[in-house]
């Protein structure tokens, strides 16, 4: 019999619950306020009390209100049509919610529970299977759906039967298979998985070693992400995270992109549902909200499940990287996500950490941010999480705690830099400060060797060793004024200045400029770096800057002109006369 | 006071802070409102029998055996047509002279709107200040805060915005205001013309603090009832939200809890989010826009209040005086609109965006130029023109005195770049350039 209980003490969604039988730990239970359900998760137990976080507000509550558990942790509902919606943290379909404002206690199943699926076996009675083994397909989109032997079965069994070719509803039992000792279990196209355990059904976790292209170039070039890697993005408010995520969700190639709005703006989720449906995929030629779904638990919305959210997402994430996709998880921000958990630390009165949060603030994003990678499922195909999360440093300052945390899990570090955003040189990545630890695996270097351009790392590097020296030597004409260094200070500003303007900086809202696939970032690269190794010559400080900032016009131009187009081609020769009107030839 | 049937009254506390007082009771539920001796509470902790009630007037005189009436429901307030050109106090109570009101009751912190039942704030919001609608546009449904020091005029600033602004009801929500400026968004509404467009609820210095906390959402269940039953567009102001912060730390210091940055309780950055989340596009055609105040404490924007209110909110309006013409102008770099980029270029002509970055690109390396100067070394001709630039396009663009149209605004930005620059120096795309640099010049 399922235990159950009565509300003894409140404090906000802090709900304390004597209890008639057992709990568990993050058991889910429901109170009853005034005949509507309230969805709770157990946070702590001490003796027969159980206290609860509410994912609801918990006005009206009263001491004495009924308290049902239910069994089980809290789960997703994972099969086919979670593509292209829109959840909230908890996993209800928020479509299906027809009121303007939201009710306490509405949830919604997350799936079509009457559509029919064209599904076709891909195996047969006598196969041999474990969890996450393929049984079948069905067509979701343009994404093959694979039904899959539910994650939680552990062990082995054998394919008792399997239905034919045909359309079946998710209820429908698609296949029966049995254990080592003869049960029989029917597996339908649902199955469900509790969000806070990480799904281990796949042969083996690797390095990850193949670059994902963003298309945008400050990342790409200079600090690339990989297949399966995770990166993060602090930055004070004002220095364009969000428009930097929703270019990654546009323009990433992935096959599937899965964007958890954890306690952010409502406005920016709007942007989402209201453009994407638009948008086209410039890869699939499809809508962008084809490969696209949202989980999102705005800034307004219950606390609680704020920390759901991110959960919910990565567990959805982890079910299509089963299916041998490439899936690109993005969350904005995860310093809401650690709020949540520093308020609900705080009235549980537990001993606070550094700023107020809770000491395992560390071990839970590192927890975190391990669920995403690059695996060798049961069937020997790849498939990959690719997690890119936001930070929002509280008062811009990288030394707190959340910030802290996020870089000892993440192998990628794109720090946003406010003085780039003032002087409006977006995206305001700090090409100085940020790394991509990837960029430093040699399966990586010999990828990107091999893919692009065979001196690419190089390239790379030196890039880099351009930016740093241009800004030493601003600093120097800064301190010792214009006349008071040589010439060629300034001439070494300038060409950072150039890889500044031209590769770092991308105009996000330029229908060609907004995205840069790799084989036009390695012909601007290459252009760019044979200005930069080229000895101009100058008599005096002054012709510098009118001289350079004629170079990055004319490249600039080129960054909003189609690829290889006449124009294109025509700007490429004026900037070579340009460039030959104070070139130095060597006679050698 | 006259209680009605089935509240339930008490007359034996057990405990009294400076905020809060305890007593033993059964059936009450979280959130209900309450009186103490005569002052309205709240009940924000319930542990078995023992009921902490926080006491917004405070609780000095309030004696143990003080009677205690619960109301059996959470704050509420009469919202109708009636509400129209009158002033109110935190509870909804009149303090203009006149008469209650009579209307339908609404909870106050009601929930939040489906994100998926949002439109996407599309409308431009003129208010004839370039600083705001050239580089900082404000869109209907958006929440935008002046982050300013106390001496600057961002009361007089606001109250100029709104009534600018072509909105259907403009309601005031004024926190810890001083009588002084109460009194002067009162004759500014009443001069105006508008007052029957004008609905305040105003919590002065010589309030009790914790009272404030009831203004911000009082104000915005009154906008959402004109927002949503009546489709108006509904501009609520807010002024000044770190008062409100601070009856915030208040509180909470007072219930124990632990504090987190600059003394604030670790809930604040959800507290606000409740409050600015308001602002929103209803499908109907009604929209909340918030335009509030947090003032600074020298010009420090990492203060957490500040800092979390930016995390929020979609921008920041920095105001700043510009020594060169002696005016304050709103600040070009540090001011931010997010919402701008779905109506420039799309509603505004098609060169806004770019004329507008690259007037405040040149406004920057006037910046430059002046630090140049400052520390004693030579000024080239491109700094030189940089700066003539610089005091025109703050005097004739940036003040807070310009009160023209967007067309106007974009045809004065071009007569500058042409007077000061040649076109690479602008660098501005080649198919506007065409279009543009010689007709306006």
């Amino acid at each position: 019999m399922a235990t159950t209980g009565k509300v003894s003490g409140i404090i906000a969604n802090l709900v304390m619950v004597e209890v008639d039988g057992p709990v568990s730990q993050n058991e889910i239970c429901y109170v009853d306020v005034e005949g509507v359900k309230l969805m709770s998760e157990t946070i702590k137990v001490i003796g027969n009390t159980a206290y609860v976080q509410v994912f609801e507000s918990t006005r009206r509550m009263q001491v004495g209100n009924a308290v049902e558990f239910a069994g089980h942790m809290l789960e997703v509902t994972l099969g086919p049509g979670i593509l292209s919606r829109n959840y909230d943290g908890l996993q209800n379909d928020l479509d299906k919610m027809k009121e303007v404002f939201l009710r306490r206690g509405e949830y919604t199943y997350p799936l079509d529970e009457k559509a029919k699926w064209g599904f076709t076996p891909l195996v047969k009675a006598g196969d041999r299977v474990t969890a996450a083994s393929w049984l079948g397909h069905v067509q979701e989109s343009w994404i093959q759906h694979k039904i899959m032997v539910p994650f939680t079965m552990t062990g082995d069994y054998t394919v008792k039967s399997i239905v034919s070719a045909g359309q079946y509803t998710i209820h429908d039992t698609i296949a029966v298979v049995t254990d080592a000792k003869g049960a029989e279990f029917p597996i339908t196209m649902v199955q469900k998985w509790p969000v806070k355990l990480a799904v281990r059904a796949y042969r083996e976790k690797k390095r990850p070693f193949k670059v994902m292209e963003t298309g945008q170039r400050t990342i790409d070039t200079l600090n690339p992400i990989t297949e399966g890697g995770t990166g993060f993005i602090p930055g004070p408010f004002g220095c364009g995270k969000t428009v930097l995520q929703h270019a990654l969700a546009k323009f990433a190639e992935a096959d599937l992109i899965l964007v958890a709005a954890c306690g952010e703006r409502a406005n920016e989720v709007v942007e989402i549902f209201t453009e994407f449906p638009e948008l086209d995929d410039p890869r699939t030629g499809r809508k962008l909200m084809e490969r696209t779904t949202i989980i999102c638990n705005t800034s307004n919305m219950p606390v609680a499940a704020r920390e759901a959210s991110v959960y919910t997402a990565m567990t959805l994430g982890e079910y299509y990287r089963s299916m041998g996709l490439r899936v690109l998880l993005l969350a904005d921000s995860t310093s809401r996500w650690a709020q949540a958990l520093r308020e609900m630390a705080n009235r549980l009165e537990e001993l606070p950490g550094p700023d107020a949060f809770p000491m395992d603030l560390s071990a839970i994003v590192a927890n975190f941010y391990a669920r995403a990678g690059y695996v060798i499922l049961g069937n020997g195909q790849p498939g990959s999480i690719t997690f890119i999360g936001t930070v929002s440093p509280a008062g811009g300052n990288l030394k707190e705690p959340v910030t802290e945390s996020t870089k000892k899990a993440a192998r990628c570090f794109y720090a946003l830099a406010q003085p780039r955003a003032d002087s409006k040189r977006y995206p305001a990545i700090d090409p100085i400060d940020s790394y991509s630890k990837y960029l430093e695996y040699d399966e990586v270097q010999a990828y990107l060797n091999e893919k692009i351009h065979p001196e690419w790392v190089k390239m790379v590097y030196e890039s880099k060793d351009i930016l740093l020296r241009g800004r030493e030597a601003n600093e120097q004409i800064n301190i010792l004024g214009d006349d008071g260094v040589p010439v060629d200070y300034h001439e070494r500003f300038w060409k950072s200045e150039i890889i500044d303007f031209i590769i770092l900086q991308q105009d996000g809202f330029d229908r060609i400029d907004q995205s840069s696939p790799i084989a036009r970032q390695n012909f601007m690269l290459s252009l760019v770096l044979r200005i930069c190794r080229t000895a101009f010559r100058f008599e005096s400080f002054e012709e510098v800057n009118p001289y350079f900032k004629r170079i990055i016009n004319t490249l600039k131009q080129m960054n909003y002109s189609e690829y290889e187009s006449s124009k294109f081609k025509e700007l490429n020769q004026d900037l070579d006369k340009t460039i030959a009107e104070r070139e130095v030839i060597h006679a050698n | 006071m006259q209680t009605k049937a089935g509240q339930k009254i008490y007359s034996k506390i057990t405990q009294i802070t400076k905020a809060t007082c305890s007593l033993q009771a059964t059936g009450v539920g979280y959130d209900e409102m309450a009186i103490v001796h005569g002052r309205l509470a709240q009940v924000v902790k319930i542990i078995g029998d023992r009921i902490t009630l926080q006491i917004f007037a405070g609780t000095e005189g309030i004696p143990t055996n003080a009677e205690v009436v619960f109301l059996g429901h959470p704050p509420l307030i009469k919202v109708g047509e009636e509400l129209a050109g009158r002033f109110f106090n935190a509870y909804g109570a009149p303090i203009d002279g006149g008469p209650e009101v009579n209307g339908e009751e609404r909870e106050i912190g009601g929930p939040s709107v489906n994100p998926v039942r949002r439109r996407q704030p599309s409308e431009l919001i003129a208010t004839g200040i370039a600083g705001i609608d050239l580089n900082n546009t404000l869109v209907t449904g958006q929440k935008i805060p002046f982050f300013a020091d106390p001496d600057q005029p961002y009361n007089q600033v606001m109250a100029m915005v709104a009534m600018r602004a072509k909105a259907d009801r403009i309601i005031l929500g004024g926190m810890g205001l001083s009588n002084d400026d109460y009194l002067f968004f009162k004759s500014v509404f009443e001069n105006a013309g508008a007052l029957d467009r004008i609905i305040a609820f105003v919590n002065t210095t010589e309030n009790p603090p914790v009272e404030r906390l009831l203004v911000p959402q009082t104000a915005l269940t009154a906008a959402e009832y004109f927002a949503v039953d009546r489709n108006e567009k509904v501009l609520v102001l807010l002024t000044d939200m770190t008062l409100y912060c601070d009856a915030l730390s208040i509180v909470s210091n007072r219930m124990d809890q632990i504090p987190s940055k600059d003394s604030m309780p670790g809930s604040l950055y959800s507290d606000l989010a409740s409050i600015y989340e308001k602002a929103v596009q209803f499908p109907s055609g009604g929209s909340i826009t918030i335009i509030a105040v947090t003032t600074l404490s020298g010009g420090d924007i990492t203060h957490a209040i500040p800092d979390n209110t930016g995390y929020i909110t979609e921008g920041q309006l920095f105001l700043r005086r510009d020594t060169d013409i002696g005016k304050v102008i709103i600040d070009p770099f540090r001011s931010l609109s997010r919402l701008k980029q779905l109506v420039i270029g799309k509603k505004t002509r098609e060169d806004h965006p770019q004329v507008m970055n690259a007037a405040i690109r040149l406004f920057a390396d006037a910046a430059n130029a002046r630090t140049k100067m400052e520390n004693g070394f030579d000024l080239s001709d491109y700094d030189e023109r940089a700066l003539r630039f610089a005091k025109e396009y703050s005097n004739a663009l940036l003040a807070i005195d310009v009160n023209v149209d967007v067309d106007t605004m974009l045809d004065t930005g071009w007569k500058l770049f042409g007077k000061h620059f040649t076109q690479a120096e602008v660098g501005i795309k080649q198919e506007l350039m065409q279009k543009f640099w010689a007709s306006k010049n």
